[in-house]
């Protein structure tokens, strides 16, 4: 069906690269008319850099981009909208403070002798609206309205200005079910109308539902494009998530060490949830024990650990504290019980860049220790050459400005920070993202040596194999909610895998609530 | 730490140098300082006396910039202080009496600390707008001071409290040891314990510090508390000057004053690190600048335009945009860019 | 195909509903239209000399000024901007206007020239703030050094006008059943419609909404959102030039150390109008009403025979009052989504 028909987006050859980072290799993508494709990926993968090129924000450094048969190069986002390409983002990039028709028509408004005619625009926005099957008061203003609603604006807007190739990016994170079916009887309408839509989501069950192709890439190349009928969703998780082994040592003997689970947990959390983020979920971590947490993007592992942290606030749920209950309102509470958080991005939430090393190792202690009693030279030097010499930071200058270190060596100087708070509960976030080899190897060899010392850890990261290789228990997460849990002994990668991909959730107490 | 910091300062001594010895050439007189009566005098014995209340204020100044915060009340708390010393001072049968001074000086800087809880509390608590926050006292604090004053310019005659501003310690003035005491007693604040550290780690990165369990409420709030006292102090210097509670006049314009003193001295107006020293250096430098303004004959009301032209030159020098202007020739620096090399690379 | 008019939550379009979801930025000038009824109602039964048409005139007479400083003012706060050099413009070109005409240089020549050097000003801080990401307020505080500086250089001294061109707008007066307006009022409020007209019915003016709104959204839908923030700050330029022959017309003199404070009485008018500071949201009809509420604290103040220092303390409450309220409001909101 498709080859018949001439592509109206040909991306060939696309290569982008970053100071550092190769982010696209040479990737090819095409898009037909009336059809709704996913774009699949995990991080790094090189999706919301392809994205960018196509819709104007990044500059391409190699290859062509064909827009219904005539080559075009994108200076801004405006001259991707010029070429009627158009995006709606997970954050409805809509003006909250107008009307609904009026964001509709904004920059188009129908004028009667310089004059806005107000009567003629919103009777044109309520038009369009209508065409989606959208009856709302147009005179309204957006921000009084759901997200879904926003969002269908923001489609209808995107058709009033002639789209022929619709983006929607991430739009069903804050919408449920019903809302959800409203939005995909919109598409499949504009599908039928042939508009081309690339849809991107990280919700496999939602992508099986509504595409009727997939590209995949991973590391920046593509893997391949499919028919959705084609490809299951087991070969889809496979292909994006691969099989790297990495050149490291086989640190699964020290996973194979027994855990006591027959005391306290160190943490116990119960129907933990947060609004938008989170559904109910429960985790338990014992002493010396490392869980990871297993899923794709978005499925909520970020989520659950900016909770257990104190980072978010839970909106309902309880969790225990080596036996007792605590509130973990902020940062500062969770440290202050021993729970220490090394968050996924280093850049905007880890390192303060104008500090030295030896000034964000020590961050954290001194926080804690209060404003007014200073750690001395003495003591600060001893830590910090501690953590130094441990974790191998290169260069070994104390007095380097983090920002200037490689990303790997900025990690370990992160995690010496929390290190440094003597936690009883160490939450790594992708540790390891981003970083080289010899580093990934580093950490993951620390953190098992502390855990065989008695420090209990949660470890978040897309990569299966370090995953099954440091923990001893996994808990997979899907669409932001806890599947089930597998020891590591007992699974390997196909079949992590394939439960990520395939496995049914388990009823947890407050599902079987809800049931009743 | 030590290449650090003398990286960071070559610049504003290096400005302040060129100044003075642009003045010294022009009237060499600049440099010569007399002895009177046991008292040193001289232009440059002027200038250490007469930037005391800005060096006061441009401490505090720097603190609250450094949370990303500014200040623009300084000038109405001064108001305000001098107002509330000299009136206790009138009000009092004995005006000469030490004790009396002691007192009115404590309840004037007691006054503006808490002028200052005020605005940290707006900020740090409420979670308004520092400019805005600030802005409210700009306003209301000087129609406060008028009516302590009960609308006149009240005058004194207290040789104690004159001696704040005018009198005389081994030949020094006595407000320049104050100034001096003020740099000491906030750098070892700062820089002995760890609330300079956590300030500037504040500054740098709020979220990645509240992360790390630093208490961002509690330092941004001294940090305008410390802005007011020291602005307390500072009014009583000036009132002591001219011996009355101008409530109009007080500290007029000083605020800006202190945020180019600041910015002058290498600190950031976007907040994270900060310098002390810097800021002394930046606050003798428009001391120097103000005094060669007036031997150039300007009418002390022009002075303005050369402040607004300073602070234009060094607002530039410090956007990207116009250093990039001069580096990439021209035109292409003004359009905008279609890719940021350094936007976070997501998947 | 689903019809989609129910939405999440129990949504029943009362009249009041559908009222508050298309006008809820109005709410805040209805706060300040009562707080201004409250005030007249108040002076009306306290004070026996207060004739409402006589007073209402007198406060536009005198805050004519004012009432133009705010209309500028309120552009560059609907984009989330702030313009702290609109006092010492007004008294640079009020001066320079005087001094000119002193000269023998025909009004008809002065009065544009003012426009103009505000608008250059104004255009100054506006390409500071968007070429050369210099926060508003700095931008605007170096145009308020540069402009106050200036007016000195004029002169140091105030400089009488007589002039009957200019000296006209002033003296005149169209009396109506006890109201009364001079052509400064008349251009004042001709100001005021000017620019309601502007944000109602141009795109340019919808664009400044959008621009306060969300600006990365504006960008991403295609709007010069350049052009648009130089735009204000030469209006706010514009509007301070104007001022400046207002206020040299009202005082028959120019007088180099007029609007010391002025910006800061002007945004409180704004504010207390009900103009977010935030930006997006706010109308001139509500600056209009803050400047009259301004007024009628002076008034009432000096009818009380109270100082003149208790004007400036009452607006700074005021204007603290509603910040805080405006902040509550925005920070409930962002919860409840």
């Amino acid at each position: 069906m498709t080859s018949e028909r001439s592509a109206v987006v040909a991306m060939r050859g696309i290569s982008i690269s970053f100071p550092g980072v190769k982010a696209l290799d040479g990737v090819d993508f095409t898009l037909y008319p009336g059809e709704v494709h996913s774009l699949m990926g995990e991080n790094g993968a090189g999706k919301s850099t392809l994205i960018k090129a196509l819709t104007g924000v990044y500059g391409i450094d190699s290859g062509s981009i064909r827009v219904q048969g005539e080559e075009r190069l994108f200076r801004s986002t405006a001259d991707a909208q010029a070429a009627g390409i158009a995006t709606v983002y997970q954050e409805v990039n809509l003006c909250q403070n107008l009307s609904v028709g009026e964001n509709v028509m904004l920059g188009n408004e129908i004028r009667r002798a310089g004059m806005v005619d107000w009567r003629a625009t919103h009777a044109a926005a309520a038009t369009a609206l209508a065409e989606l099957g959208v009856h709302i008061d147009t005179r309204s203003i957006l921000a009084s309205h759901s997200i879904a609603i926003q969002q269908l604006v923001a489609i209808s807007r995107a058709m009033v200005v002639d789209t022929t190739v619709l983006v929607l990016d991430e739009p069903t994170s804050s919408l449920d079910r019903g809302e959800v079916e409203q939005l995909f009887a919109v598409v499949r309408s504009l599908r039928d109308r042939g508009v081309a839509i690339l849809f991107v989501s990280h919700f496999l069950d939602q992508i099986y539902e509504i595409s009727d192709r997939l590209t995949v890439l991973r590391n920046g190349t593509l893997v391949g494009e499919y028919p959705i009928a084609e490809l299951s969703r087991e070969q889809l998780v496979a292909k994006m998530i691969g099989r790297e082994l990495g050149e490291l040592d086989a640190i699964s003997a020290s996973a194979e060490r027994p855990i006591d689970r027959s005391g306290t947990p160190v943490l116990k959390a119960v129907s933990l949830a947060r609004k938008n983020a989170l559904e109910p979920i429960d985790l338990e971590v014992f002493p010396g024990e490392i869980v990871g947490l297993a899923g794709l993007l978005g499925s909520g592992r970020t989520e659950l650990a900016r909770l257990i942290a104190g980072a978010d606030r839970a909106d309902q749920g309880q969790v225990e504290v080596g036996g007792s209950p605590s509130r973990l309102g902020s940062p500062r509470h969770a440290l202050d019980r021993g729970i220490a958080f090394s968050s996924e991005d280093r850049r905007a939430e880890g390192i303060v860049g104008d500090l030295t090393v030896a000034e964000n190792i020590i961050l954290g202690v001194q926080a804690r220790r209060g404003a007014l009693r200073k750690l001395g030279a003495a003591e600060v030097q001893a830590i910090v050459d501690e953590y130094i010499t441990a974790l191998g930071v290169r260069p070994a200058n104390p007095n380097a400005l983090i920002r200037n270190l490689s990303g790997g060596n900025q990690q370990k100087v992160l995690l010496a920070r929390w290190l440094a708070t003597a936690p009883e509960l160490l939450i790594l976030d992708e540790p390891t993202r981003g970083i080289d080899v010899g580093a990934k190897a580093d950490i993951q060899r620390k953190v098992a040596e502390l855990a065989e010392k008695g420090l209990s850890v949660v470890f978040i990261s897309s990569e299966l194999e370090e995953v099954l290789r440091i923990a001893q228990r996994v808990a997979v997460l899907r669409d932001r909610r806890k599947i089930g849990e597998l020891a590591t002994q007992d699974v390997d990668l196909d079949g992590l895998v394939a439960y990520i991909a395939e496995g049914q959730p388990e009823t947890t107490s407050s599902d079987r609530e809800k049931i009743a | 730490m030590k290449k650090f910091l003398s990286h960071r300062l070559v610049w504003p001594i290096a400005a302040l140098v060129a100044l003075i010895a642009v003045n010294t050439i022009s009237r060499p007189s600049f440099l010569s300082i007399t002895v009177q009566n046991g008292q040193l005098y001289g232009s440059l014995i002027d200038i250490l006396r007469n930037s005391a209340p800005l060096m006061l204020v441009a401490l505090g100044m720097t603190l609250v910039i450094a949370t990303r915060g500014i200040d623009l009340s300084v000038g109405a708390i001064m108001a305000v202080s001098g107002a509330v010393a000299l009136t206790i001072i009138e009000a009092s049968p004995a005006p000469g009496n030490l004790g009396v001074v002691m007192i009115a000086i404590a309840a004037a800087v007691g006054s503006a600390l808490l002028l200052g809880v005020w605005n940290g509390f707006l900020v740090s608590v409420l979670g308004i707008q520092p400019i805005i926050a600030t802005l409210v006292l700009m306003l209301a604090g000087r129609g406060v001071a008028l009516l302590i004053t009960k609308g006149f310019i009240t005058t004194i005659n207290s040789d104690p409290y004159q001696f704040m501003a005018q009198g005389y310690v081994l030949g020094l003035p006595f407000a320049f040891y104050v100034s001096i005491a003020a740099v000491i007693v906030v750098g070892i604040v700062e820089r002995r314990t760890a609330l300079g550290m956590l300030t500037e780690a504040v500054g740098i990165n709020p979220e990645a510090s509240r992360l790390a369990g630093v208490r961002s409420r509690g330092i941004i709030w001294g940090a305008y508390i410390a802005s007011g006292t020291l602005a307390g102090m500072a009014g009583i210097l000036y009132s002591s000057n001219i011996m009355a509670a101008d409530a109009n006049a007080a500290g007029l314009y000083i605020e800006l004053d202190a945020i180019l003193a600041v910015v002058l001295g290498g600190t950031s107006l976007a907040g994270g690190k900060f310098s002390l020293a810097g800021t002394v250096v930046g606050v003798f430098t428009i001391q120097t600048l103000k005094s060669t303004i007036t031997f150039l004959g300007v009418p002390p009301a022009v002075s303005p335009v050369f402040m607004a032209a300073a602070v234009l030159i060094v607002v530039l020098l410090q956007s990207r945009r116009f250093r990039a202007f001069f580096q990439t020739a021209g035109r292409s620096a003004l359009r905008p860019l279609t890719r940021r090399p350094d936007a976070k690379v997501l998947s | 195909m689903a019809t989609l008019t129910a939405e999440r939550g129990p949504v029943a379009p009362t009249t009041y509903r559908r009222f508050l979801s298309r006008h809820v930025s109005w709410i805040p000038v209805f706060a300040a239209i009562a707080i201004l009824l409250i005030m007249i109602a108040g002076s009306m039964a306290y004070f026996p000399n207060f004739q409402l048409p006589r007073i209402l005139s007198s406060i536009l007479l005198d805050n004519a000024y004012l009432l133009v400083l705010a209309v500028g003012m309120t552009f560059v706060i609907l984009t989330g901007g702030i313009d702290l050099s609109v006092g010492a413009v007004m008294a640079f070109t009020g001066i320079l206007c005087a001094s000119l005409l002193s000269q023998g240089v025909p009004v008809a020549v002065a009065v544009p020239a003012m426009i103009l050097i505000g608008a250059t000003i104004g255009l100054l801080i506006g390409v500071l703030v968007q070429f050369f990401d210099v926060q508003p307020f700095i931008a605007s505080l170096i145009g308020m050094f540069l402009a106050r500086g200036l007016a000195f250089v004029v002169s140091l001294q105030s400089i009488k006008v007589d002039n009957e061109g200019l000296l006209w707008l002033q003296s005149t007066r169209f009396s109506f059943a006890g109201w009364y307006i001079t052509p400064t009022g008349i251009i004042a409020l001709l100001t005021v419609a000017l620019a309601a007209f502007v944000l109602r019915f141009t795109r340019f003016g919808r664009t400044v909404y959008a621009v306060g709104g969300n600006e990365q959204s504006a960008r991403l839908m295609g709007l010069p959102v350049v052009r648009t923030k130089l735009s204000v700050y030469v209006i706010s330029g514009v509007c301070a030039g104007l001022a400046g022959i207002v206020l040299t017309a009202y005082s028959g003199a120019g007088y180099p150390l007029n609007g010391v404070g002025t910006e800061l009485d002007t945004i409180a008018a704004v504010v207390i109008g009900g103009t977010l500071l935030t930006g997006g949201s706010g109308f001139v009809l509500g600056s209009m009403i803050g400047v009259f509420v301004y007024g009628l604290i002076r008034t009432i103040i000096s009818f009380s025979g109270a100082e003149q220092s208790w004007t400036r303390i009452t607006v700074g409450a005021l204007l603290l009052v509603f910040v805080v309220v405006q902040r509550i409001i925005v920070s409930r909101s962002a919860l409840s989504k």
